[in-house]
């Protein structure tokens, strides 16, 4: 009886923590199809005739391929150039750390917490004087650099997960250190790398500062597809809401495809 | 032999004369906000890039602060990305004095530049030179439910006074209904709450600062300005009131809440138009209210197109700028998408257009506002900075901002007023005294 008390308890603490944390994008994607007045009214309406109109007018006024296409060739890019860079400073942290490993880890991580805007002009002056202002180049080249230090420490947390000696074995058997990595490490490994990169497309993805600071019109991705419809003077809800459901749309549908992936690869390791 | 030679010939200068055209377009980068206005010039463009095929118009979209904090790195650090900004009348005359803008001193006899509104064009100008050509331009006036005022049986007179709009408000208030007395800007900021407050500590006799760059905001005037601003909005206001700016207010009004509003001209298509607006059959229009001084009641702001010192793109940016902010223009939004649409507050030959003038019954008390504000001489006693609603100083953003922080802290009650007055002064003080400004 207590049991099933307690899993009642549990669905219900479950669903409640679901449906407050996926209130906001419900709203989201309800406000798209209301009209601007609609979406300002107080009561707030839920229900409404829906319409179409802010998505044609999302798609009249913005180039949205652009912007997507530029979002998804730098997400993916950075990650698999951070992946790249990340797999071999995990590797050799994991297996074979100094007395300096942990401390080095420390530091990765504590460039992550200076605030971005500390370090925009300079950052800003090396764009311009390289000439990778407002090019998918320079996003990626950021963006790599931004995600790195995360990447690295989850990759350094996942192969901490894969016994030593399997890799020791393979070295009895005359593998090489390449061959350690790519061919023993690396499939034992997979899920972990599969959702570290899930979550660095994911970041990638939503970063605003820098991809509107140093993005003008060709690089630009979707996050300043979604600013470019926030106004000072104007209703622009309902069509903010409409180009963010755009915005966010393919990096769902590919979450929700990967979800499992996601879920074997953060608890890998967890159960022994 | 010969036939393949000409072939070759004919390929070599097909491929020659694709690389020309390919290199005789130029791309211009605009930077711009995201109004109706806005939206309308990104609409017709095409009609300047049909009239001119060797130029290519790119838009950059942006938020307003975002903009403003994207523009100034680009320009500051002559990043040399965008070719057109959009900034407005704060920006211009420091920019200009930086010499980060271009001058337009050579405009074509067309342009016809003297009809331009003379504030406006002044609003633009360092040491009497445009810097910048104005897009729309906006000034403040009160906005009202015709129908409540009716019902309370009183009138509003087209020129009210803050005692007059106290009454009104006291009568419409109806909180029971949703329905407030009276919506002004609470949210902090200086382009938010203290763009309104400044016009009311003007009309007060107060100002920022004096002759002598010393800080005022201590004064009895501001006081005055402020504890009737807060006994409007605490007695007859709507809740939550700290944090409405133009937006929320627009949205409360339209959906009709608000039995007035003070705010920019710029609202009036919007409230007028039936698609946005539930009280567009019952608004009423109005100066901004005044006080015992009746200057600077009504603020001065607008939207303009310049090309920074770091665009090597300068006759083609200049060329677009002229375009968009013509009479030419003004008569091609008229036509394509309605007279109440046209860009307000820029030209005198705007509110000589009888059709403007049909479709667009508040474009009268648009225009005596704008030529009213004069940011010279706006308030009682002599001031050492340009501007109606701010001081033309690169210190006053974070200044204003400050201030207008402590004025929603004592809205809310966080602070005394007082108490508010005093940590605005001594704060704005302690900047102006580091940026080198009082005199002895």
């Amino acid at each position: 009886m207590d049991s099933s008390k307690s899993k009642i308890g549990v669905f219900i603490l479950g669903w409640g923590a679901a449906l407050v944390i996926f209130f906001p994008i419900l709203w989201m994607l309800l406000t798209g199809f209301k009209t601007e007045v609609e979406a300002i009214s107080t009561p707030p309406k839920l229900f409404f005739t829906p319409t179409l109109e802010n998505y044609y007018a999302v798609f009249e006024r913005a180039d949205y391929m652009s912007f997507a296409i530029n979002s998804i060739v730098i997400s993916v890019v950075a990650t698999a150039l951070a992946i790249l860079i990340a797999v071999p400073a995990a590797y050799a942290m994991a297996f074979f750390p100094t007395k300096r490993t942990r401390g080095t880890l420390l530091w990765m991580l504590s460039t992550k917490m200076m605030p971005p805007v500390g370090v925009l002009v300079p950052m800003y002056l090396l764009f311009r004087d390289f000439g990778i202002l407002d090019t998918r180049t320079g996003l990626i080249i950021i963006y790599t650099l931004m995600n790195l230090p995360i990447v690295i420490w989850m990759l350094y947390t996942f192969f901490k997960e894969v016994p030593g000696e399997i890799l020791e074995a393979g070295r009895m058997d005359g593998a090489r250190a390449r061959q350690e990595v790519t061919e023993l490490l690396l499939p034992l490994a997979l899920p972990g790398i599969a959702s570290t990169a899930l979550l660095s497309i994911i970041l990638c993805w939503n970063e605003a500062f820098w991809s509107l600071n140093l993005s003008a019109h060709n690089a630009a991705p979707l996050t300043a597809f979604i600013a470019s419809f926030s106004s000072p003077e104007g209703l622009f809800w309902a069509k903010l809401s409409a180009a963010s459901t755009l915005a966010i749309a393919p990096i769902l549908v590919f979450g929700w495809m990967s979800q499992r992936q996601l879920v074997r690869g953060l608890t890998f390791g967890a159960v022994k | 032999m010969i036939k393949k030679t000409h072939f070759l010939g004919l390929l070599t200068a097909t491929i020659l004369a694709g690389t020309t055209a390919v290199q005789a377009q130029t791309r211009l980068t605009i930077a711009t906000v995201n109004n109706g206005d806005m939206i309308v010039m990104q609409k017709l463009s095409s009609k300047f890039e049909q009239a001119n095929p060797d130029i290519k118009l790119d838009w950059v979209v942006l938020e307003e602060n975002v903009l403003r904090q994207r523009v100034t790195t680009d320009i500051a650090t002559k990043g040399g990305q965008y070719d057109v900004l959009t900034i407005g009348t704060y920006e211009v005359p420091i920019w200009a004095m930086q010499g980060w803008i271009k001058k337009f001193d050579n405009l074509p006899a067309a342009y016809d530049v003297n009809d331009v509104l003379k504030p406006v064009r002044e609003g633009l100008s360092y040491n009497n030179e445009l810097y910048a050509l104005p897009f729309y331009a906006e000034s403040s006036m009160t906005y009202y439910r015709k129908d409540l005022v009716q019902k309370a049986g009183m009138t509003m007179p087209d020129q009210p006074t803050y005692q007059q709009i106290k009454d009104l408000a006291a009568k419409i208030h109806d909180p029971a209904n949703q329905v407030y007395g009276i919506c002004l800007r609470g949210k902090p900021g200086w382009g938010e709450n203290m763009a309104f407050i400044s016009t009311m500590v003007n009309t007060f006799g107060g100002q920022w600062f004096d002759q002598n760059w010393n800080t005022k905001i201590d004064s009895p005037e501001w006081k005055e300005a402020i504890t009737l601003y807060i006994d409007l909005l605490k007695n007859y206001g709507p809740p939550g009131a700290s944090s409405n700016g133009f937006n929320e207010n627009l949205a409360m009004f339209s959906n009709g809440q608000c039995g007035m509003w003070i705010d920019s001209t710029v609202a009036s298509g919007m409230l007028y138009n039936p698609a946005t607006s539930k009280v567009a059959d019952k608004l009423g229009f109005a100066q901004a209210p005044i006080a015992s001084w009746p200057k600077g009641s009504n603020w001065l702001w607008s939207w303009a197109l310049a090309v920074p010192e770091s665009s090597k793109k300068e006759d083609a940016a200049k060329k677009f700028v002229t375009w968009a902010t013509s009479k030419e223009y003004i008569q091609l939004v008229g036509e394509t998408e309605g007279w109440v649409s046209a860009p307000p507050g820029t030209r005198q030959s705007t509110y000589e257009n009888k059709q403007y003038l049909d479709a667009a019954p508040f474009a009268k008390f648009v225009e005596t506002a704008i030529e009213t504000a004069d940011p010279v001489n706006t308030t009682k006693n002599p001031k050492a900075y340009v501007g109606v609603q701010f001081a033309g100083i690169p210190e006053f953003q974070a200044i204003g901002t400050q201030t207008g922080q402590t004025m929603a802290a004592a809205l809310t009650g966080q602070m005394k007023l007082d108490q508010a007055l005093k940590t605005a002064q001594s704060a704005a003080e302690r900047a102006m005294k580091q940026a080198g400004y009082p005199k002895k």
